[in-house]
């Protein structure tokens, strides 16, 4: 842990519903993720940043139990997931909505069934009150209208709202959403960012923001976790997280390159290995 | 002492042969792994609220078996005529050719139409069947599916795996009728035998057995289509080329499978 660490808890402290343990995982060899310890509190929002290769993705698996932890432990909602049989882990689910980073609409269904689809699979209604909910989660991300286009009809920003209208269609107890804004217009970004919060608010959902996105993360966040090299090297509020002195969390912020970051002549350099080009410019 | 692998043509030859050996297994323990879950969530997942659904199972019939009766008629008829085309120019040397209806009737029945449409539904559904899960996968909707406590192996492998053991089967026993329609047609054109005393022939010679032969083997090939399909679609890496390569990967082993298990069926069969 580096000394930029502020292991802040939430303001109302309340029951843990994500709670990571030296949580260590490999992809072959690679050590991805080196004893990530990390919980998110009931109601909360915890923001997860981090520069692309950090292991956010990682963490995120982990937190929806698609990975196994080579070492350490997972536990949702109180439950250890990694001690759990299958079945009872996909009962667990049912208590977890993720809105995927592209969306992850099923493109053989519209839109209306894409929604519907945990209901159908999992809820003993009758198919009029499944029509009405799903309705009414639409209408929610603002796309009551376009129930009836196909996946590949939506636009990146339609197909995010679509998603997360699935992600919330069984009112889950915690939210992952993964890049919830990336590659969307402000205005939109900024419509995004109040729903999320909003869901925190009206339904008392805890939620887990996967972002790169300074300006959303601050708008959101009850908590900001940094991650870096597979490592948390900060959780804490916003205004810590603004003060904090590390060089990696404000290039972060302030999305400027880190310092070292490889000089045009440094770069010829190594490319030449022993500089026989050093009167060529870049 | 130099713990370093000796870096000759042999020693790579042969550690290239054991990653294809060990990673062969691998894939058949999938294969083995895969159709164990299936029927786990086939006759199980009712009793845990969680059934295949009928109408997944409608919609990948429709697929797999209703939009290939065309092409799989013109394959039938093909392999039929063709049939008796070489089996009068293969009996004519000996002056035989009115005992074609024996090669037209065993060979359609227990080989030809089994085999062509095994391997016409490989290369339009298997691939399919590869592609879709494949870019599922690259999509994150398989992920999606998991997360959302929906099994994929019950939402998206059973429905593909019973409407090949229903459909292929159904579509074999197109195949041999209009193989041996049309090859009746041929006879009779050539040969000068009616079409009434074609039938009567080919109903004297085959047996159920001939006809249950044909039909265990298509069984087979379906099982064998569907979860080929499945696990190339399901180790895709690397976007769309990684699609593109599973998809070639399942047609070819698929064909390779299919072929394979009719040598090996025929063997045992006619020994028992």
């Amino acid at each position: 842990m580096t000394n930029a660490t502020s292991m802040a808890e939430p303001i109302q402290k309340s029951e843990k519903v994500i709670e990571l343990t030296d949580v260590v995982a490999h992809y072959g060899s690679h050590m991805v993720l080196k004893g990530v310890n990390i919980s998110v509190y009931e109601g909360e929002i915890m923001v997860v940043m981090g520069r692309s290769g950090s292991g956010k993705s990682t963490l995120l698996r982990q937190m929806l139990a698609l990975e196994g932890p080579t070492s350490g432990s997972v536990n949702l909602l109180n439950k250890n997931v990694s001690e759990m049989k299958a079945e009872a882990l996909f009962d667990l689910r049912r208590d977890i909505g993720v809105a995927f980073q592209g969306g992850a609409l099923l493109s053989s269904l519209t839109v209306e069934q894409n929604v519907m689809l945990p209901l159908t699979e999992h809820a003993k209604l009758d198919p009029q009150n499944m029509e009405i909910m799903t309705r009414m989660k639409l209408e929610v991300v603002g796309l009551s209208k376009f129930g009836h286009l196909m996946p590949s009809e939506l636009s990146g920003g339609m197909l995010k709202r679509a998603a997360l209208a699935r992600a919330i269609i069984m009112d889950p107890k915690i939210l992952f959403c993964d890049e919830p804004s990336s590659g969307l217009d402000p205005m939109t970004a900024s419509a995004l960012d109040d729903l999320i919060i909003k869901l925190r608010d009206v339904l008392g959902m805890s939620i887990v923001v996967i972002t790169h996105e300074v300006e959303s993360a601050f708008k959101i966040a009850d908590r900001i976790a940094v991650v870096e090299d597979g490592e948390i090297v900060f959780i804490g509020s916003i205004s810590d997280v603004k003060n904090n002195k590390s060089t990696y969390i404000q290039n972060l912020l302030n999305r400027s390159a880190e310092d070292g970051e490889i000089h045009p002549d440094e770069y010829l350099r190594r490319l030449t290995g022993d500089g026989s080009m050093k009167d060529v410019r870049l | 002492m130099d713990s370093t692998p000796p870096n000759n043509l042999f020693y790579r030859a042969a550690e290239r042969t054991g990653r294809t050996v060990v990673a062969g297994i691998e894939e058949a323990g999938t294969c083995g792994v895969i159709l164990g879950q299936s029927f786990y969530w086939l006759f199980i997942g009712p009793r845990i609220r969680q059934p295949v659904r009928l109408n997944h199972v409608i919609t990948q019939m429709v697929e797999v078996g209703i939009q290939a009766i065309f092409i799989i008629a013109i394959m039938g008829a093909t392999i039929g005529v063709m049939l008796a085309i070489q089996g009068i120019y293969a009996l004519r040397l000996f002056g035989a050719e009115s005992r074609v209806v024996i090669g037209i009737a065993l060979s359609t029945v227990r080989e030809f139409a089994p085999l062509i449409t095994a391997i016409m539904v490989a290369a339009r559904s298997g691939s399919g069947l590869a592609a879709r899960i494949g870019t599922m996968k690259i999509n994150e909707e398989l992920d999606a599916l998991n997360v959302m406590g929906i099994n994929p192996i019950r939402f998206l492998v059973v429905p593909a795996l019973l409407a090949m053991i229903v459909m292929v089967p159904a579509l074999t026993i197109l195949s041999m009728y209009i193989g041996l329609y049309s090859a009746g047609i041929y006879v009779q054109w050539e040969l000068g035998l009616s079409m009434t005393a074609f039938t009567r022939d080919v109903v004297n010679i085959l047996s159920v057995d001939d006809l249950m032969h044909g039909l265990g083997k298509s069984l087979i090939f379906a099982v064998l289509i569907a979860i080929i399909g499945v696990v190339n679609g399901a180790s895709v890496k690397g976007g769309a080329e990684g699609v593109g390569r599973a998809t070639t990967h399942a047609v070819v082993q698929s064909i390779a499978a299919i072929v394979i298990t009719d040598m090996i069926f025929a063997l045992v069969v006619t020994r028992i």
